[in-house]
């Protein structure tokens, strides 16, 4: 026999210390005093989130989501919920202190998610087209092809304001318009799948739990523009996606979805798959069409953009995954409904990979307007072992960080810009006390080395400088003209290189200067770095005074670095010590010690 | 599978959205599933679906299907499964190794009783409804 | 192959390549690579559709693992395409190599959630455990280390993938217990 009720306990750390464990006694204690244990399950489960308001209990099946809840609320909760069925209105979460949930009326529950994008993710088995069907899918391409005109369907984006997801935000309805108005026998419909940023995986898992939501999309604006093929340029390292792509593209076809005479109407679109082959540059849109043409990808400039001369030459609408998949939702409910999610220039959603230094690691999908603040502590469940926040970087290695006096920011295209960061693909990656900036910038910067395609002198040259400086600054050869170098090439970087990627390459050591002077600071007059990372500035000691010789980390040094007789006291010897750490880890008695 | 027309595939959504719901086809009443996203396999859901496969057949329940989806999205928590039982509120279970799958099978769908530490909230309402 | 590379010479641009080319590539004695005739197939597929290169490389290095030098001229001259272009893309593009990668071909994940997480610290140990460092192959041609962008595992951070099969969460100590798990195998 299954229970009435179920009071799921919160056991994440944060709840756990504040009492959880009593509170999760005394409500079976509670069940049995007031006879019901045959009413009620209480079970300990995984941290939810909102973890500063724990302890968190929530009631199944009605939902019901208590906050801050202590073992003297127990006795209260199983006999007004479990007994009489009647929530204890002073528990409940107050959803007034959400800002992004009012919004949309049908969604109406505590939770800071609200999931568009990643509607069937987690739901729907990838590989079986008839449950994407049950769930409304393609009956938005139905739509299209029978009921609206072209115009009308850019008019519903317009009033949606999707804008595009990949990096600089342009109004989709107005790329589609461009390439529609445009006289051509050909047109093509591109979806960007070259999801390159380091720390980004929210493509991949989109089109691995809803392959056909892209395939739709595709279809809906290659009726809209006026193209019949379509190209999905995807990353070579997504072999699953690609399978399920593979899948879906055939399972449409076979109903008719997708090829000649689609549902009847005469309208004919395909729809073929591209690899990438390991280059970020191909993220760019001119460089990703010079790849999908089987070259080198490399940008050229801008104008003519791609909806006036593109893939093949042709007028071509190239949008990512994320946009994609929010299009069929707007034309099945409209461009209003839309638009009453999120702020007032970034409507609607945007999905995180969220990352890094933080307990709840995921793939979440918000509701544009969301504090940092929301996303790091109520869906993340706050930073990993209790240590302190420092920044959240965003925007991989086109943008920048974000520091704890920004976290109550509302997340959306023009914050963000204005905080030197941006949107970028939705990577977001916490950091904590432990990560020194200064390496981070280093990081990003060698990563752009690497990206850079070569063509343009300003993104070449630029970026392998501002490398050369950073490591010297890592490894204590900077000097404060280094940073004024720095500022110089980046500053020039930003206007002069030719793409996306060389404007936006200094951003992430542009941005840790700027939060983070002091870091830069220690690092060049100090030789110090305060978090410990950069090897070259710190030196590992032992503490005469606490060392009580008991060889453990003489042995486990991995280049016998230590010496010392047992219970003698042990040192270090300098020359040989590679700064790992490890006898740092090892001591039991606090003996080792970091400068 | 012939092409289908537009009234076709308004059938055909009727009939599946049935499915779906009810959740009742062939007698099957209870539902497994399984997050099968790179981040999931590579956490190891592949042995937890075996795992699953393995401990339905020995336990001889005949009303279980096993399905795999994509990712949920707790990919700290990975593998994640969702669990439906009739007269029971649908939850979903992180960090489920083989070992947690077999006290799935034998606690939460036989048993109707939910197994501590390892139930994760979902993380948003569904809004297809 | 002396009309090919006459059709250089007009290509100023791409001479240094052609140059590099020889050099670089595997020198002929050790690489009597063919295409199969599968391949020769797959290519003929490919011919007529335009942007065909990247597609066929991959199926090659799919096949082979790398790129070897014979079979780059024979593709440049089934896709009728100079030998530049074959070698422009090859090197262009991180996923294609040129050198032969070990049996089981180890991914370490340097994106930046397993780089905060101590990526670094996995190639150092691996290349102690392995003896070689990045980029090379074992002497017995068992294992290749390479460090790659973003595996998009990073709730798993650090993760690492042999052959594609990826582990997430790697300890240092975990190490040699998954090399082990392979060698020989």
């Amino acid at each position: 026999m299954a229970f009435k009720n179920y009071i799921l306990v919160c056991g994440g750390a944060g709840c756990e210390a504040n009492r959880g464990v009593d509170l999760y006694k005394t409500l079976q204690k509670e069940l049995q005093e007031q006879g019901v244990e045959n009413e009620a399950q209480v079970v300990k489960t995984g941290c939810f989130g909102f973890c500063e308001k724990g302890p968190i209990v929530k009631m199944l099946p009605d939902e019901t989501f208590y906050v801050s809840v202590k073992p003297e609320d127990a006795k209260e909760i199983v006999a007004e919920h479990v007994v009489k069925g009647r929530p204890v209105a002073r528990l409940l979460y107050d959803k007034t202190q959400s800002r992004t949930n009012a919004k949309l009326e049908d969604i109406d529950f505590y939770q800071k998610q609200v999931r568009i994008v990643l509607r069937n993710c987690g739901v729907i088995d990838p590989d079986s087209i008839d449950e994407y069907i049950a769930r409304d899918g393609y009956d938005a391409l139905a739509k299209v092809l029978t009921e609206m005109t072209q115009d009308q369907v850019i008019e519903e984006l317009k009033k949606s304001g999707l804008r595009g997801r990949g990096g600089a935000g342009f109004l989709t309805w107005k790329k589609w318009m461009f390439t529609k108005q445009v006289a051509s026998n050909e047109k093509y419909v591109i979806c960007n799948a070259d999801e390159g940023d380091p720390g980004a995986y929210m493509d991949r898992s989109t089109i691995e739990g809803d392959p056909h939501s892209i395939l739709e999309a595709m279809t809906i604006a290659g009726r809209t523009v006026g193209a019949s093929q379509g190209v999905i340029y995807i990353r070579a390292e997504y072999p699953l996606a690609i399978i399920r792509l593979e899948n879906a593209i055939k399972q449409a076809k076979d109903y008719g979805l997708l090829g000649e005479n689609i549902l009847g109407t005469g309208f004919n679109f395909n729809i073929e798959i591209r690899l990438g082959a390991g280059a970020f540059v191909c993220g760019e849109e001119t460089a990703l069409i010079a790849s999908t043409e089987g070259r080198r990808g490399m940008p050229i400039p801008r104008p003519p953009f791609p909806a006036v001369r593109g893939l093949w030459q042709k007028p071509t609408v190239i949008n990512n995954v994320e946009t994609y998949a929010n299009i069929p939702m707007i034309v099945l409910r409209g461009g209003d409904w839309f638009a009453k999610i999120g702020t007032e220039t970034s409507k609607g959603t945007k999905v995180f990979a969220l990352t890094g230094k933080i307990n709840n690691s995921g793939l979440i999908e918000v509701p544009m307007g969301t504090t940092l603040r929301e996303i790091i502590y109520d869906i993340g469940g706050g930073i990993r072992g209790g240590k302190a926040f420092k920044a959240v970087q965003t925007g991989g290695p086109s943008g920048g960080v974000i520091t704890s006096e920004y976290l109550d920011t509302p997340i959306d295209y023009e914050h963000l810009q204005k905080l030197g960061s941006i949107m970028g693909s939705g990577g977001m990656i916490v950091m904590d006390e432990d990560d020194c900036m200064v390496d981070v910038a280093r990081f990003y910067q060698e990563f752009c080395v690497d990206e850079s395609c070569g063509k343009c002198a300003p993104c070449r040259i630029g970026t392998r400088t501002i490398y050369n400086l950073l490591t010297g600054i890592c490894q204590g050869r900077g000097t404060m003209d280094d940073l004024q170098k720095i500022n110089e090439i980046g500053r020039a970087m930003q206007k002069a290189a030719l793409c996306g990627l060389g404007q936006t390459a200094p951003n992430p050591v542009l941005s840790t200067m700027k939060y983070y002077e002091k870091e830069y600071l220690a690092h060049i007059k100090e030789k110090k770095c305060p978090s410990g990372k950069c090897r070259d500035l710190v030196t590992y000691y032992i503490l005469p005074n606490k060392c009580i010789g008991c060889t453990v980390c003489a042995r486990r040094c991995p280049v016998g670095a230590i010496t010392g007789e047992r219970q003698k006291i042990h040192t270090i010897n300098q020359e040989t010590c590679i700064k790992c750490g490890e006898c740092l880890k090892a001591c039991k008695f606090s003996a080792v010690f970091r400068r | 599978m012939a092409k289908l027309t537009l009234e076709e595939l308004k059938k055909l959504r009727e009939e599946k959205r049935k499915e779906l719901n009810n959740r009742r086809t062939e007698g099957k009443d209870v539902q497994v599933i399984v997050g099968m996203g790179t981040c999931g396999i590579a956490a190891g859901a592949k042995d937890t679906f075996d795992a699953f496969l393995k401990e339905i057949d020995q336990s001889g329940l005949t009303n279980v299907t096993i399905r795999q989806t994509g990712c949920m999205g707790l990919c700290h928590s990975e593998p994640t499964v969702e669990v439906i039982v009739p007269d029971m509120p649908s939850v979903v279970y992180g960090n489920v190794n083989p070992d947690v799958a077999q006290r799935i099978v034998r606690k939460h769908i036989v048993g109707k009783i939910m197994i501590n530490d390892h139930i994760f909230d979902k993380p948003a309402a569904d809004i297809i409804k | 192959m002396l009309s090919l590379e006459i059709q250089f010479i007009s290509l100023t641009t791409e001479i240094a390549e052609v140059l590099i080319l020889n050099t670089t590539m595997e020198k002929p004695a050790a690489d009597d690579k063919k295409l199969t005739p599968e391949l020769k197939e797959f290519i003929r597929q490919w011919k007529p559709k335009p942007g065909n290169l990247i597609m066929v490389l991959h199926r090659v290095q799919e096949h082979f693992g790398y790129i070897p030098r014979n079979v780059a001229f024979e593709v440049a001259d089934l896709l009728d395409v100079p030998l530049a272009r074959v070698y422009g893309v090859v090197t262009f593009y991180h996923l294609f190599k040129l050198k032969k990668p070990g049996r089981f071909k180890i991914a370490v994940c340097m994106g930046t959630a397993c780089y905060l997480k101590g990526g670094e610290d996995i190639i150092k140990e691996l290349e102690n455990i392995l003896g070689v460092g990045l980029n090379a192959v074992t002497p017995d041609g068992e294992f290749s280390v390479e460090a790659v962008r973003c595996l998009g595992c990073c709730g798993l951070a650090p993760v690492l993938s042999v052959n594609g099969e990826v582990h997430g969460n790697v300890k240092k100590d975990q190490l040699a217990e998954i090399v082990a798990k392979y060698k020989g195998t």
